[in-house]
């Protein structure tokens, strides 16, 4: 590679044809960058699909009740199902792999919320500790809602970061005070934080228990969930399959009556989005991999044409003693220079552009729904670059083996 | 230094086989300066062409230097060229890019010699065709006779068994005609083998032997001189 000579003739045959050149590199350049554009916005689409998942633990399954909607055992369809407290417990203990299970009690409609002379209405839920795990929460103040919390049924409440930025001043610790609810006091033990939108930020939590007695629940409960650890869809499958069993037993209902009880798997769910988001990618490969392969074609057809014009030259070469080889090994090189030179010029291009998108989405605070931190990593650049020069290879390969088969004998001929 | 013993060679033309050399015997030694001559279509060029091994023949035997030149593959006929020839072509044939020391140099690249070393030889062989200050002007700058020298340093350089010039001075006017002339003989009496292609009379003269070739077969100085 580091033949003066070699690189000399290059940049004189490159010097020669200069527009012919640009323009050949120009396509090269182009395709690539389409090409790290197509995937930089892909990638930012699967983060803004990936950014609606944050919400909740990704390895997790929902249930809530229905309506059965099937006829089973003799009863009509129609009929309104409702969890309560035990088929947690028993979902809990008997299911395989549950790693974490938690539950829910919703008290319908907004409660107005009240801190001395601050008041605003914030949804309240009752919920068992196991809740932080499924919702992606972090107490960052004080803690979260523990066992004995359920236990004694004590008035406690955690607030969302949202809430205590609504009923507290700046500077007040929100922790020990007491806040309001429909008349009741609850002391506030902890402030949550969570990875979802800001909607998620505006719950009031408080045990389980205590919300079952305070609305006069007795032991119902709205939604059951647990997630699986590191579970595969398959084994999820499983899990899910056998919560329907487990509920379907106890609440009679069909088992193919899928309105009778909501499951919801996130696994299966997530993993469909990644399934779709590879299918994306390959799509965006395809497209971008084909318009380089139009800048290839145009390497390949100025090669051919530098390779006429210098057939003399390429005879005298070889009258002197070139062999094929080191005449193959001069266009190659011509080639996969202008391939690698443009190509690379193309890939900063677009990582650039698509780097300034990012830095603009998060400057100008955009929030573009389904898309997020458009990037390019260094794998996709790594193999971009690979591309390069194997295609500069294939370029360069077909008209540089014609230049190797240029019979010497054209130099003894008179022009 | 060159035996050719029953050369035959024929070209495939819209279906028949013409051929153009009718074998063809001829031994040239070491240290000859000879010419060929003939007119167009004698097969002077085909001669030219096997002699160079830029062209294969299709039977007979051919011995440069005692190797037998026959069925090389290209690898091999390019290593033979570069090894035992020295070309020197009417339209001097340097390479435009390169100036008169990178032009001379060039056989010796294709041998691996690093660059310090063949230009450093490349000087000493223009010294040697009276070139030394032209070193550095690229050949575009040059005149006809110092573009041949140059190209004839460059078949020098490889330290050749033999030269093989065709119609070496068909581009030069007189005077410089005779310049290059007075090189190919000063190179000869040094004991090289040179060989110059030619169907000017005044070049012939100035060598020690003249071989004419007539419709691919070589025939005698009296009958040649008598058609």
């Amino acid at each position: 590679m580091l033949d003066i000579d070699k690189w000399q003739e290059i940049f004189f045959t490159i010097r020669k044809n200069k527009l012919r050149t640009f323009l050949t590199a120009f396509s090269v350049a182009w395709g690539i960058f389409i090409l790290m554009i197509l995937l930089g916005v892909g990638t930012g689409l699967q983060h803004g699909v990936e950014y609606d998942f944050r919400d909740d633990a990704i390895n997790s399954i929902w249930i809530s009740p229905g309506q059965t909607s099937k006829p089973f055992k003799g009863m009509k369809p129609g009929r309104r199902l409702t969890l309560k407290s035990e088929d947690y417990e028993d979902i809990r203990d008997k299911i395989k792999g549950v790693e974490y299970a938690a539950t829910r009690f919703h008290c319908w409609g907004n409660f107005t919320v009240r801190y001395k002379d601050n008041y605003s209405s914030f949804n309240v839920l009752g919920v068992s500790p196991e809740m932080m795990y499924l919702e992606n929460q972090t107490p960052i103040l004080g803690r979260y809602i523990n066992k004995l919390d359920i236990i004694d049924r004590r008035k406690v409440a955690v607030l969302g970061t949202k809430v205590v930025e609504g009923l507290f001043d700046k500077n007040e610790n929100p922790i020990g005070k007491w806040i309001d609810v429909r008349s009741i006091k609850y002391l506030v033990v902890g402030v949550y934080e969570d990875k979802g939108d800001e909607g998620e930020m505006k719950n009031v939590f408080i045990p389980l228990t205590t919300a079952q007695l305070a609305y006069n629940a007795k032991n119902r409960v709205h939604s059951i969930m647990y997630t699986v650890g590191d579970a595969s869809v398959k084994e999820s499958r499983a899990m899910a399959e056998q919560t329907r069993e487990i509920l379907s037993e106890k609440y009679k209902f069909d088992l193919t009556d899928d309105r009778a009880m909501f499951i919801w798997n996130n696994v299966e769910n997530f993993q469909k989005f990644k399934n779709l988001f590879i299918g994306v990618k390959l799509f965006l490969w395809i497209i971008g991999v084909f318009t380089i392969i139009a800048g290839i074609v145009g390497v390949s057809n100025i090669m051919f044409i530098v390779i006429k014009d210098r057939t003399r030259e390429i005879g005298v070469r070889k009258a002197i003693g070139a062999t094929p080889g080191s005449i193959i090994g001069l266009f190659l090189q011509e080639s996969i220079l202008i391939t690698v030179v443009a190509g690379y010029i193309g890939l900063i291009t677009g990582i650039g552009v698509i780097e300034f998108i990012k830095w603009a989405l998060m400057e100008f605070n955009i929030d573009a729904p389904y898309f997020r931190d458009p990037e390019i990593d260094l794998f996709t650049a790594v193999l971009a670059t690979v591309l390069l020069v194997v295609s500069g290879a294939i370029a360069g390969y077909f008209p540089a083996r014609k230049a190797a088969k240029v019979n010497p004998i054209v130099a003894l001929k008179e022009e | 230094m060159i035996y050719l013993n029953k050369i035959i060679k024929s070209y495939e033309v819209g279906g028949h086989f013409l051929q153009v050399l009718k074998n063809v015997n001829l031994e040239i030694d070491k240290g000859e300066l000879v010419s060929i001559m003939g007119s167009s279509g004698s097969g002077k060029s085909t001669m030219l062409n096997i002699l160079g091994i830029l062209d294969s023949y299709d039977s007979g035997t051919y011995r440069l230097n005692n190797t037998l030149i026959k069925n090389l593959t290209e690898k091999k006929a390019a290593y033979y060229r570069n090894q035992f020839i020295g070309f020197v072509f009417q339209s001097f044939n340097l390479l435009s890019f390169k100036n008169a020391m990178e032009n001379v140099a060039l056989p010796l690249y294709y041998q691996k010699v690093n660059r310090k070393k063949r230009n450093i030889k490349a000087l000493e062989y223009l010294e040697m065709v009276g070139l030394r200050d032209w070193a550095y002007h690229m050949p575009s700058e040059m005149s006809g006779g110092q573009k041949q020298r140059v190209a004839i340093a460059r078949a020098l350089i490889s330290n050749p068994k033999v030269i093989l010039a065709d119609e070496p001075t068909g581009a030069l006017d007189s005077k410089t005609t005779m310049e290059v002339m007075n090189i190919f003989k000063e190179v000869n009496d040094n004991g090289m083998t040179v060989i110059i292609v030619t169907h000017e009379n005044e070049i012939s003269k100035l060598t020690d032997r003249v071989i004419f070739l007539k419709d691919g077969r070589i025939i005698d100085r009296e009958v040649a001189i008598a058609s």
